[in-house]
């Protein structure tokens, strides 16, 4: 398999490797920047619940992906955001404001779960966050003087210093403006100390250790940082949907945004948005290809999930990494390609680091 | 009075979690693999029996034993088709693989167009009867998961203390690499922990379906919180997923007893968080750090 390696940190430091690279990048920045021109009403709409999902997959991968922490209960966070951009708009807060507190009671609330990460490793740390989502959709059912219980809560629409954000095209701009500065900082983040240690955590914890690096505090604050990102989603998702209720938030939900993460590929900022597009796009796909199929299968309520869960079965057995990976592949083939080397692509024998203490 | 019933019926609610949670604790001690379709498997077992018994029109019991039987089988085939090939794999791989099994399983059962989107009653013998003990009166569907558990484990007990399948298992859930060096066929074991796992899962599904009825997403709660029971009792502890299952069935009805309305539904996961936060090695398990 193909790995980058850098000679010079300033070459790491650098945002794009190669002018081919670059271009690419320039030609999509260019594309989504134009979209509220050439986009139906429609697509955008559709744009805007990727946009939104992938700043929830960018949290979750820089705890799943980068950090080697696996979450079951990440829709709590985007719960948290959510609710605190309802009440906050509902008050009369500033955008920047409001979005600002959901993004940090989301982080305390990641805060709180991540403390038993001190002592937790594994499988015992996705069963905490699970536990966690749980409680928390029970309190966003309860809570009813805040969130309105299982009847819902409606979100007033956006706005921003009296801008009303009324339109698809107007909240685009917002959530891609959004997307773009936290895509940036987590890429930054990843360059620093601190997100070199979050790597150094997820290949080997007790090589981290040994180089001095607090598994406590850096876990924790992965786990902060993500459900600070989270809460920033929660809180567009609040206005994109104008109303919420407890159903959104549920374990199905996280699931799926693990599966999401995992399916646009691990380990790759990149990941996270196409595996947003791939979930926003799939059950689009499969309105238009329903009828095709024999009835029994077709109109199927399990459609989506059946399909969904072979996706995921599928990436682990045959491509860690992801939609990404296999992207990063194909264009490596079409680079080398009268020279591409047997082999380029095997992967590698690994073995299990056990986790069992004996 | 009405407390005693109510733990009486709760306690066989437990029986049942602590089998799921039984089913985990096999297959963790075993591989390290944690595995999110066990409610999944669960309601498998019990759609495959409903389909023989009521579809088939098979006779219930035999029904029941073929899905059994069925299960094992499926269990071995999917240890073989989707773990065996990223074995080696980080622990989490197959843990998404599981969780992708889970969703896969739960809308494939959809599709079966005698199954679809109802739930079914599994007319088991016995079911809806009551039976009568001073001003006790108990179902005796409770009675038969509780009977049927403790027939369980004492099997399980003598297979794992008695037969040379069964120390072998204990040996590969101790030290693989050991094992594998006294010559025990480590990967042929550890799929036959899959199917034993598959196995005990069917009987808790068949066990469940009186209560919940058989349709796709009847596994999805036990599932999960067969979860707590498995960390209460200390992940890696057989007697442990046992006590964990009765401690959150009793833990249950206890709060939805004496507690405000919607506390008995997190009960579980508040124990669970508590449980990790405070003692995380469960009631059973070992406490371990690592040396250099």
């Amino acid at each position: 398999m193909y790995f980058r390696f850098p000679t010079s940190y300033e070459q790491d430091l650098q945002l794009f490797d190669s002018p081919a690279r670059r271009a690419r990048y320039l030609v999509a920045a260019i594309t989504f920047a134009t979209a509220p021109w050439w986009a139906s009403e429609y697509l955008l709409s559709q744009l805007n619940l990727v946009l939104i999902y992938s700043i929830v997959g960018l949290g979750l991968m820089l705890l799943t992906g980068y950090t080697g922490l696996v979450s079951i209960g990440h829709a709590a966070f985007l719960a948290v955001g959510a609710y605190t951009e309802a009440l906050a708009a509902a008050h009369g807060w500033t955008f920047p404001l409001s979005l600002a507190a959901a993004s940090v009671l989301a982080a305390l609330a990641g805060l709180v779960v991540g403390l038993p990460a001190l002592r937790l490793r594994g499988i015992y740390l996705a069963i905490a966050t699970m536990a966690f989502g749980f409680v928390a959709e029970e309190i966003a059912a309860r809570a009813e003087s805040l969130t309105g219980g299982n009847a819902g809560r409606s979100v007033a629409a956006l706005e921003i210093f009296g801008w009303p954000i009324d339109s698809e095209r107007r909240f685009f701009v917002v959530a891609a403006v959004l997307a773009a500065v936290l895509t940036l900082a987590i890429r930054n983040l990843l360059h620093a100390p601190s997100g070199r240690a979050l790597i150094a955590i997820r290949d080997s914890e007790i090589s981290a250790q040994s180089m001095g690096i607090s598994l406590a505090r850096y876990k924790t604050l992965a786990f902060t940082i993500s459900a600070a990102i989270t809460g920033i989603a929660g809180a567009l998702y609040a206005h994109k949907l104008r109303f919420l209720s407890p159903d959104q938030f549920t374990l199905l939900q996280s699931i799926e945004i693990l599966m999401m993460v995992v399916i646009g590929g691990l380990g790759s900022l990149q990941g996270a948005f196409l595996g947003a597009a791939f979930f926003i796009a799939l059950p689009q796909v499969l309105g238009e290809v329903k009828d095709w199929l024999p009835s029994a299968i077709g109109q199927a309520p399990g459609l989506q999930p059946t399909l969904f869960g072979l996706a995921m079965i599928a990436v682990v057995l045959y491509e860690p990494l992801g939609i990404y990976g296999r992207w990063s592949k194909l264009r490596i083939w079409v680079e080398n390609f009268p020279m591409v080397r047997a082999g380029t692509f095997r992967r590698q024998r690994s073995y299990q680091r056990s986790q069992r203490l004996q | 009075m009405q407390l005693l019933q109510l733990l009486i019926s709760r306690i066989s609610q437990g029986c049942i979690l602590g089998l799921v949670a039984l089913g985990f604790v096999l297959i963790y001690k075993a591989t390290e693999t944690v595995n999110f379709a066990q409610g999944e498997l669960m309601m498998l077992g019990a759609s495959i029996a409903w389909l023989l018994a009521d579809a088939v029109h098979w006779n219930v019991l035999a029904a029941c034993a073929a899905a059994i039987v069925l299960m094992a089988l499926g269990g071995l085939l999917f240890e073989r088709l989707l773990l065996r090939p990223i074995l080696g794999q980080p622990a989490f791989a197959p843990l998404l693989v599981t969780i992708g099994f889970g969703y896969f399983a739960r809308g494939a059962v959809t599709m079966l167009p005698a199954l679809g989107t109802e739930t079914h009653a599994l007319a088991l013998p016995g079911a809806g009867q009551t039976l009568r003990l001073g001003d006790l009166v108990i179902g005796v569907e409770h009675l038969v998961i509780v009977a049927a558990t403790l027939a369980l484990c004492t099997a399980l007990y003598l297979f794992f203390r008695y037969t040379r399948i069964g120390i072998a298992m204990q040996a590969v859930s101790q030290n693989q690499l050991a094992a594998t060096y006294v010559g025990i066929p480590v990967q042929r074991l550890i799929g036959l922990v899959w199917a034993l796992s598959a196995a005990v899962a069917a009987v808790a599904g068949i066990l469940l379906a009186p209560f919940t009825f058989v349709h796709a997403n009847m596994g999805l709660v036990v599932g999960l919180k067969a979860f707590p029971a498995a960390v209460v009792g200390g992940f890696g502890s057989v007697p442990g997923a046992l006590c964990g299952g009765l401690v959150i069935g009793v833990v249950e009805s206890l709060s939805g007893f004496y507690l405000p309305e919607g506390v008995k539904d997190v009960a579980a996961f508040v124990v669970v968080l508590v449980v990790l936060i405070v003692r995380p090695e469960g009631l059973f398990g070992e406490r371990l750090r690592k040396k250099v």
